[in-house]
């Protein structure tokens, strides 16, 4: 069961989105989501449809695959989109007991439902095309600004990387340690909240003393074949713009510009 | 009788694309005081396998029957069933999470809702079954050596006073005396209390050594079930399917086929030493 | 001098309070002298806490000697302007497959080491295609780590290393948490870069069977050289290596034992095929002469 949680769930398949570099990627999703928020109108949230579906169509993953990811959200969706209709003041279009519509309710909560699904669908767009890897090196590089700064950009990026590649293996030794406790007549089911959390420790512990021993392995290892931090490291792939980035970042602009021409003009 | 599997199937996935027969018809039954070797290459599911015997994992169809009682019955009490069928995992040590050896031991009679005397009597009990004696017990478990770290582990399978133990490779990662120490351990449990056990092994040697029943599993069958020297015959057959005999079958083998008249069931340095000085004084 | 040389070698483990105050010392290594050829494939024997592990981590630099020195291709491993020179001479390789595996494809995790380097990415590519040739996994190339066998993942840890094109291996207990098909597998691999690329190899492990083909075997007991000589020579000394706790390849403990009863058959049969070339003439026959209808592939 905890086998099926997987992370950065990319879809491998040829696409001229899968091929882009991260970083173009990284500043496309950022340019739609100040999309999100720049368009007020009809026709502003019409631009955001079809670029979206354009962009969606272009990685040629299935739509279904794509609205997996609102699923997550469907609650936060809910509520915020009913907060918006009853809540709102202005014109009463339905009166029910205590319950009233209005038109400007009616109006935010729609826009505030497309604006949240956008959001992770532009977001999924980004997950389901990039590897978890180019996306830690994409990050790397995107905020290698942020180095100068003093924020360790390498580093972190290094524990994100690694954190990706042990996150499966340890979601595999919690079963693991849960059924060997099971074994020795543990319970992790029943009980009350308090006897729950108490079940946990002898799942924890082992799990935190394994972690351990993981990572001091891990930085012999790591140690052991001369790694030395970010400085002077050179790069097996390193990211290097395309034709076709300096084409998507063109129409990530013109993208942009529209957007922001509606919302002034209209 | 001890334990009886039935027409056992598990597949992984179930109602994917991607199912998978992790167990396809699996039929045995297991005596009360059997030795039983289980052998098999990584993913034939042998692992799968000993964890239905304790109701760890349920079977996509067929039934385990415990002293006759089928264990997916309505009602089944398993934690009682877990506490009769002990399983000790692969590199068990790692299960260990209390401050001292004495209170990690006693984490499954307690879990049984025993009393205190009780329990502790359980721990006492276990930990010298496996050779540790009252100065280990105030010790941290995760100071000791590698294989005092596996007898902690073992002797927390053993205070449940399991009827029937199961070890999945036991001796793994130990250095020759670790092996030892642990193998004889359960073999003595084998015949001073009469326990059954089932052993999942890599080292034929060790099978040759201990068992007095072998199973083989391959791609989630049971391709094999007899006593080891029977079933070391088929060696030919058992490297196809990534297995070994022990070394000695391979030179017994060799002997009979240049003609020296020996038997050809013979698996241990000394059954193959004896077997070898009385042909030559014969010859 | 060879290319590891350690000499009064000393090693403690210390353990310390929290007031910084010394708790207790364990001696791991205890007055070692020894000297590695270039190009020989060493073996180090020993059961756990005879220091054999402790040995491993020094030549590589991971520990430094408490007293004593030891010298990597004439390079002290306490000058620590030489780290870096050290650790790339001598690569190596852990008993867990997988946590020294950082990468989370095959191909990247083996770009670890020239990356680290500062080898230009043409020539990592380079290194990597070979490395990953030379261990027989480049259809693996693209995997996950996570997908592949126990065998398979040591098998990537030692490309990771020769990607940094060290001058000798050091490999600590590579096999001992695989099983018997990725442990034949690993010793395979070992043995290949040993002969074909001439790679000094020390393998530090508790499986006899696996040194049998080794130039030289070294057995180590309480952080002491006991033994030290060809394979030959070891296994013949049967009784001396039970003593260690040490276990002896079946087929030599067969020979020692019709020996001891009087058959005739030399010291330190090692093989199979060494113990039928001088035991089938006693039975009038010989090696190669089928008779039966058996075949034994």
């Amino acid at each position: 069961m905890l086998r099926d949680i997987t992370l950065g769930q990319y879809y491998p398949v040829d696409s001229p989105v899968h091929r882009l570099d991260p970083r173009t990627k990284l500043f496309g999703t950022m340019v739609f989501i100040i999309s999100l928020f720049v368009a007020d109108s009809i026709w502003g949230y019409l631009a955001a449809t079809v670029a979206l579906g354009l962009v969606i169509r272009l990685t040629k993953v299935p739509f279904s695959f794509m609205v997996r990811g609102l699923r997550g959200i469907l609650v936060l969706l809910l509520i915020s989109v009913s907060f918006n209709l009853f809540l709102t003041d202005g014109q009463v279009l339905v009166q029910l007991w205590i319950f009233r519509i209005t038109w400007e309710g009616l109006r935010t909560a729609a826009f505030m439902a497309v604006r949240l699904i956008y959001l992770v669908l532009g977001s999924t767009v980004m997950t389901l095309t990039t590897t978890p890897n180019e996306l830690t090196d994409g990050l790397e590089k995107s905020l290698g600004f942020l180095g100068k700064v003093g924020v360790p950009v390498h580093e972190i990026s290094m524990m994100m990387s690694i954190a990706l590649r042990f996150i499966p293996i340890l979601v595999e030794e919690t079963d693991k340690i849960m059924k060997a406790q099971m074994a020795r007549g543990a319970d992790f089911e029943s009980g009350n909240l308090i006897q729950k959390a108490k079940a946990m420790v002898p799942l924890l512990v082992p799990l935190f003393i394994s972690a351990f021993r993981r990572a001091t392995d891990l930085a012999m290892a790591m140690e052991a074949r001369c790694y030395r931090g970010g400085s002077g490291r050179t790069k097996m792939k390193p990211l290097r713009y395309q034709s076709r980035d300096r084409i998507a970042y063109g129409a990530e602009l013109l993208y942009l510009a529209v957007m922001i021409g509606l919302a002034v003009v209209l | 009788m001890s334990i009886k599997v039935e027409h056992l199937n598990h597949i992984y996935g179930e109602g994917t694309a991607f199912s998978q027969y992790a167990l396809k018809d699996v039929n045995f039954t297991i005596e009360d005081g059997e030795f039983v070797g289980l052998i098999g290459h990584t993913g034939s599911g042998k692992s799968t396998l000993i964890q239905h015997l304790n109701g760890l994992l349920r079977a996509s169809s067929g039934a385990v029957y415990y002293n006759g009682e089928n264990i997916y019955a309505d009602g089944y009490d398993m934690k009682k069933l877990r506490s009769k069928v002990g399983l000790v995992f692969q590199y068990p040590e790692y299960q260990l999470f209390e401050v001292d050896v004495f209170s990690d031991v006693c984490f499954g009679p307690r879990n049984l809702g025993l009393e205190k005397e009780e329990v502790e009597a359980r721990a006492r009990e276990a930990l010298s079954l496996v050779g540790l004696d009252e100065s280990f017990y105030a010790q941290s478990p995760f100071e000791l050596s590698g294989g005092q770290k596996r007898r902690v582990a073992i002797a927390g399978v053993l205070a449940m006073e399991p009827e029937v133990l199961i070890l999945d490779e036991p001796t793994a990662g130990l250095d020759p005396r670790g092996r030892d120490e642990i193998l004889d351990k359960i073999s003595q449990l084998h015949r001073e209390k009469g326990m059954t056990i089932i052993l999942v092994s890599h080292s034929m040697e060790d099978m040759a050594r201990y068992a007095g029943r072998l199973i083989v599993m391959n791609h989630g069958e049971k391709v094999f079930d007899d006593a080891p020297k029977e079933v070391f015959k088929h060696y030919k057959e058992l490297e196809k399917m990534g297995l070994a005999a022990p070394q000695i079958t391979y030179v017994v083998h060799e002997l009979r086929e240049h003609g020296a008249e020996i038997a050809d069931d013979l698996t241990t340095v000394a059954e193959a030493r004896d077997a070898i000085l009385a042909a030559l004084r014969k010859g | 001098m060879g290319i590891i040389k350690a000499s009064r070698l000393i090693f403690d483990y210390i353990r310390r309070d929290e007031e910084d105050r010394i708790e207790e010392v364990n001696r791991a290594i205890d007055d070692m002298n020894v000297d590695i050829k270039k190009g020989d494939f060493v073996a180090i024997l020993g059961h756990n806490g005879s220091g054999k592990s402790t040995f491993a981590k020094q030549v590589n630099g991971i520990l430094l000697p408490t007293e004593g020195t030891v010298w990597i291709s004439d390079m002290d491993t306490s000058d620590s302007s030489r780290i870096w020179d050290i650790r790339k001479t001598a690569g190596m390789v852990f008993q867990n497959p997988d946590n020294q595996i950082i990468g989370n494809i095959v191909e990247e995790d083996v770009g670890f080491g020239p990356e680290n380097l500062g080898v230009p990415t043409e020539e990592i590519w380079k290194r990597v295609d070979e490395s990953l040739e030379a261990v027989g996994m480049t259809a693996y190339r693209m995997k996950s780590p996570n997908k592949l066998s126990g065998g398979q993942k040591q098998r990537v840890a030692i490309a990771g290393v020769m990607a940094m094109r060290p001058q000798c291996i050091v490999l600590d207990e590579p096999t001992a948490m695989l099983d018997p098909n990725g442990r034949k597998d690993v010793i395979r691999t070992v043995r290949e870069l040993n002969k074909r690329e001439g790679i000094t190899v020390l393998l530090i492990t508790h499986y006899m069977e696996e040194v049998v083909h080794a130039d030289r075997v070294i057995v180590m007991d309480d952080g002491r050289i006991v033994m030290d000589g060809t394979p030959r020579e070891i296994f013949s000394r049967v009784e001396e290596l039970k003593s260690y706790r040490l276990d002896v390849p079946q087929v030599t403990e067969l020979a020692y034992e019709l020996k001891k009863a009087g058959v005739d058959l030399p010291d330190g049969i090692l093989t199979r095929r060494e113990l039928m070339e001088n035991l089938l003439p006693l039975f009038g026959c010989r090696y190669g002469e089928r008779k039966g209808g058996e075949h034994v592939d």
